[in-house]
């Protein structure tokens, strides 16, 4: 963001009057905001202590957030591993010389990317609870693995894809001159560079996984957002504070992996030949469409 | 073949379809107003804005869209008393609506700010040379060009938030994936005729909307 520093001069004595006037004004304008915000929960009763009282308490950890935190990181876990699984066959699938292959995979791809991860997690729970009949403890995350598989697989798929297509021509000239076959150059020449150049990518759609499981709330899986919502319905209802606790839980876990992220980027920038695409470093135009895994993204 | 079809007329499925595309119209527009705001903030010179932007970007961007459409209806409108509209359903479509517009918000910010990326640092420099200030360079000579490179990315969260007002499921608004929950729920041995039929519904918006966006982020893009 060099454009930034363009954009206005190196401040003079009178810019900087105005800047620190502008400065107080912003500052006001947010402080006045906040007080408004905590004006409104004083008069609505959300500060009472007895509110926040059951946010410290061991059982509301030991017996909701903590088992909920638990479920959520294990269905993401889960989705994680499959999405990975799942990505790498269709993302070589849609490099691969047989057509038909190429085809099928496309297909299967941009069909779930333009599914909504949420009609998928319906369709795979009432599925495997219906029609396969399992266990119906395990039907809710059954669903969210495989609407969060399915999606996020996907991405990832397209993700190898623009890795592959990301590398240098060369390097394939390279495998082939070398009297490689075609499936061997992708094999031990260029998937292996691609997936470190994808790397960062591919943690910060990890970020992606772990926020689209709270949708596993809707289809009654016990993951972090459904028990806030269980604590917020004991008396004296604290959903305002029990929502604040897991949004907390929540900035704190996907701010980190974000980090890892961008460490991540930073690491192996010269270990492969093709772009690292440092997460939130969008360019507009470029083929970023598989990194902006959407779901809001 | 034709139970099925018995099935599906028994419910209104094109009036939950029509009711996913007014929520993403209507946050669509608030989003785009809201994001350029934060945009505009996060360039500005005055570092209380900037951080102000960064933070509201930071923390939104990591919440997940259920726990804010969560929090709307059951905190915003029951504990603090916000109300938009005096029927159940209306009140619950505009919490939806400002849900979603929240939330996208942070993703259109981000794009435009990918946008002023493409903008060449000389262009900047000559709204300075020209004595043009913070302001009237961002709007002249900054944001037009940034808002083209950035129609691929603006696409992209479009069709996002096109998806995610399935999220609306959550509150109870009966748009197409509520629908979808009752009708196999109702109708397990239909689920995957089911499944198939809603789905091809989204590949036939979102399909064409990307198709657009491509076309479009090509066609407007500043030829450097």
């Amino acid at each position: 963001m060099s454009t930034q520093s363009v954009l206005f001069d190196a401040p003079g004595p009178r810019a900087r009057r105005r800047l620190l006037i502008g400065n107080i004004v912003g500052v006001l304008v947010v402080l006045g905001i906040a007080t408004f915000v905590v004006y409104q929960l004083q008069v609505h009763d959300q500060l009472a202590p007895e509110k926040w009282a059951p946010m410290i308490e061991a059982r509301t950890w030991l017996y909701y957030f903590l088992p909920g935190l638990q479920n959520t990181l294990v269905a993401a876990a889960y989705s994680i591993v499959l999405a990975l699984v799942f990505g790498l066959l269709f993302g070589i699938g849609r490099l691969a010389s047989n057509r038909a292959i190429r085809w099928f995979c496309g297909v299967v791809v941009e069909f779930f990317r333009a599914v909504p991860v949420l009609i998928m997690m319906i369709g795979g729970w009432i599925f495997v609870s219906q029609v396969l009949r399992v266990d119906p403890s395990l039907g809710p995350l059954l669903g969210v693995v495989i609407g969060l598989t399915l999606y996020n697989g996907s991405v990832i798929a397209e993700l190898v894809r623009s890795g592959v297509h990301g590398l240098p021509k060369g390097q394939r000239e390279a495998a082939l001159a070398i009297g490689m076959t075609r499936s061997q150059s992708i094999r031990s020449i260029e998937l292996p560079q691609a997936l470190m150049a994808m790397l960062p990518s591919l943690v910060s759609q990890f970020v992606v996984v772990l926020k689209d499981s709270a949708l596993g709330a809707i289809i009654t899986y016990s993951e972090l957002l459904r028990s806030a919502r269980l604590i917020g319905a004991d008396s004296p209802f604290p959903v305002l504070q029990s929502f604040f606790v897991i949004g907390v839980i929540y900035i704190v876990l996907n701010a980190t992996l974000a980090w890892v992220a961008g460490k991540v980027a930073r690491r192996i920038g010269g270990r492969t030949s093709g772009k690292t695409q440092r997460p939130g470093a969008l360019k507009g135009g470029v083929d970023v469409t598989a990194s902006f895994g959407v779901k809001g993204r | 073949m034709s139970d099925f079809l018995e099935v599906l007329s028994n419910y209104d499925i094109a009036g939950a379809y029509w009711l996913n595309l007014k929520l993403a119209f209507f946050s669509g527009i608030i989003a785009l107003i809201l994001g350029t705001i934060l945009a505009m903030m996060r360039i500005s010179p005055l570092p209380s804005l900037q951080w102000a932007g960064a933070a509201y970007v930071n923390v939104v961007r990591n919440i997940p869209l259920t726990v804010v459409m969560m929090f709307a209806a059951f905190v915003l409108w029951p504990q603090l008393g916000v109300q938009f509209a005096e029927k159940f359903a209306d009140n619950f479509f505009w919490l939806a609506v400002w849900a979603l517009s929240v939330y996208t918000a942070s993703f259109v910010c981000e794009s435009i700010r990918s946008g002023v990326n493409t903008v060449p640092l000389g262009q900047a420099e000559a709204a300075r040379a020209i004595g043009l200030s913070f302001l009237p360079a961002a709007r002249q000579v900054i944001m037009p060009q940034a808002f083209r490179g950035a129609i691929a990315p603006l696409g992209n969260t479009f069709i996002a938030l096109i998806k995610n007002t399935t999220v609306a499921a959550a509150i109870s608004v009966s748009e197409i994936s509520l629908l979808m929950k009752g009708m196999v729920e109702a109708h397990g041995n239909y689920v995957i005729p089911i499944f198939l039929t809603v789905a091809a519904g989204f590949v036939v918006i979102v399909i064409p909307v990307g198709l657009v966006v491509t076309y479009l982020s090509q066609r407007l893009a500043v030829s450097r």
